[in-house]
């Protein structure tokens, strides 16, 4: 078992699944078609991601550097967030960038009763340590607990 | 963050609780990023990247009408991304009857939205809204509330305005409130290149491939590319303006890039140099065989890669004027060369509708027709965005419509000549 601190950028508590990508998540790539065409896991559909591609999103722990691509993609997570096919959390190692936040944001402003807690500035030996799989969870002072 | 009494006052409720929810958005995502204060938007419009009905969208229609009924609207108007639909470009009864019935069923009604939110005209669906004859071309220096990638990008750089990578809905609440968040890029320190990138090709590289290989290197960060002098020169002229539009385009959707400099080239690297580049800035050098490398390590997502090419995209970024009359020039030699009389392969040029109206005015204009290249308003990206695409073999000269699609990049050279020669596709 491994402790990590980020910084909270949504707060909340929750525990899931690892699922995790080493490289740049591009949102509109991967949830557009899941949301779209009603695949309620939300599967990854970015072709670019070897990590992810084809693996379930929704409820899962995601783990990620940050976010990357078309600018909907804030846009894109509110959407995910309103039809219930958000992960159950999103975990940063870097600082959070602009697309992700504004997605955070939005559904924790204008949704109702949306819990997604986000942490970021988890570090790099976060993204080295947490694997597919593994459970994590979320603590309330923002720590990351991963079996 | 500091707050005036008068932005503290709207987000205590004084303008009624919708706009207190604008403005509680715009003060968390500058909290998010330690923004000192709100700062005005200078810019005349705005530009929203949300132009499609898609259905499941619903969310962000709700979002709009909330909005509107609550009197929220656009303190600027603005224009927005590509329309979806066209129907001079080709597709099949299914893709059609999807199209229409399923995925764009909401376009009229949230076109409707757009008119009341404040859309400039009915002409301003592009992308490429800084191109003349569109007329949102913000000056040096503005502040702007834009979220569309590649014209985000293009507006830092190109135009020297100042203006982060936001996300579509953020775009419009900065416009409601009138003010945005003072981070990142909209600071000088925030503008800095942290990675030096040394273009030492052996012929002018292939816009977009320059650009996936920076984008894929950097992500967000800020290149401060040289080496670019002998290619470009040190004038932004249109040339060199289209030439920067498709290679911001694929930094910026390879990667995560909001502003880079071009040295001797740029507003900002011409003004200030090196000075431009922070301490400990990373190298990366680009020689033939990167890019060589970076092209061929694409993924090709067809479902027979073996198969014919079916469908030909250009101009993602939509084509400037310039771009659509060299593109015309190419493909007509293309084809007296080959002795054919028309394109081989259904292609589809896309440009602004304002672009689109001008050039019909053009000599150009019946050439392109004769070629049986479709000259058209329509977001490619958001036509390749359904799954009977992942079995129809599109190619295309963008690389930010491969990374979103099962589309193939090609460079310019190897798509004129598999459309006008029926060339080698591999």
């Amino acid at each position: 078992m491994m402790e990590f601190k980020g910084r909270i950028v949504a707060p909340g508590t929750v525990t899931a699944e690892a699922v995790v990508s080493h490289g740049g998540f591009n949102t509109l790539a991967s949830l557009q078609g899941a949301l779209q065409f009603g695949d309620k896991k939300a599967t990854c559909g970015d072709q670019n991601n070897p990590d992810l591609h084809g693996k379930v999103l929704a409820g899962k722990a995601l783990c990620l550097p940050m976010t990357i691509g078309s600018t909907t993609g804030g846009l894109v997570l509110y959407c995910a967030c309103a039809m219930g096919r958000q992960p159950a959390c999103m975990l940063f190692s870097n600082p959070i960038d602009s697309l992700a936040a504004a997605g955070s944001i939005l559904a924790s402003v204008w949704l109702e009763g949306i819990q997604m807690p986000v942490i970021d500035s988890l570090g790099e030996d976060f993204l080295s340590y947490v694997k597919d799989g593994m459970t994590v969870s979320v603590r309330e002072d923002g720590t990351v607990v991963v079996d | 963050m500091y707050l005036t009494d008068e932005q503290q006052a709207v987000l205590n409720g004084s303008k009624g609780e919708t706009m207190a929810k604008v403005m509680k958005t715009l003060v968390m995502y500058g909290e998010t990023f330690g923004a000192d204060k709100l700062v005005p938007v200078t810019s005349e419009y705005n530009h929203l990247v949300t132009s499609f009905g898609l259905k499941m969208m619903k969310p962000v229609f709700d979002l709009m009408q909330q909005l509107i009924d609550a009197g929220a609207v656009s303190q600027q108007k603005f224009s927005v991304d590509p329309r979806p639909l066209d129907k001079n470009v080709p597709a099949n009864l299914l893709q059609k009857l999807i199209f229409n019935k399923f995925m764009y069923a909401t376009q009229e009604s949230y076109e409707k939205q757009l008119q009341e939110l404040g859309l400039m005209n009915e002409d301003a669906f592009t992308c490429a809204c800084y191109l003349d004859q569109v007329g949102n071309k913000p000056k040096k220096g503005d502040i702007l509330s834009w979220a569309e990638s590649s014209a985000v990008v293009y507006a830092n750089s190109v135009l020297g305005a100042r203006c982060n990578r936001n996300s579509g809905i953020m775009d419009i609440m900065g416009s409601i409130a009138g003010c945005v968040p003072h981070f990142g890029l909209l600071t000088d320190e925030g503008r800095k290149a942290t990675w030096i990138v040394k273009v030492e090709t052996t012929k002018k590289p292939e816009a977009q491939l320059l650009g996936s290989a920076i984008g894929m290197k950097v992500m967000e960060d800020v290149p401060f590319v040289t080496g670019m002098e002998k290619w470009l020169g040190t004038e932004l002229n249109d040339e060199n303006c289209a030439y920067l539009k498709d290679f911001g385009a694929a930094t910026a959707s390879n990667g995560a890039v909001g502003l880079y400099h071009i040295e001797n080239l740029t507003p900002e690297a011409k003004e200030q140099g090196a000075g431009l580049i922070a301490p400990g800035a990373k190298v990366y050098i680009i020689d033939d065989a990167e890019l060589e490398r970076v092209q061929r390590e694409y993924p090709v997502m067809w479902k027979n890669p073996e198969g014919a090419p079916k469908l030909c995209f250009i101009g993602c970024p939509h084509m400037s004027m310039q771009q659509l009359k060299d593109w015309t020039v190419r493909v007509e030699e293309g084809l007296k060369a080959s002795g054919n009389k028309k394109v081989l392969v259904p292609t589809v040029f896309t440009t602004a509708p304002a672009v689109k109206k001008e050039f019909e005015k053009t000599e150009f204009a019946r050439r392109l027709k004769d070629t049986g290249v479709i000259l058209s308003y329509i977001c490619p990206l958001m036509y390749m965005n359904n799954p009977l695409c992942k079995t129809m073999n599109v190619i295309t000269s963008s690389n930010k419509l491969r990374t979103y699609t099962t589309s193939r990049y090609y460079t310019e050279a190897q798509i004129l000549d598999i459309i006008t020669k029926g060339g080698e596709q591999k």
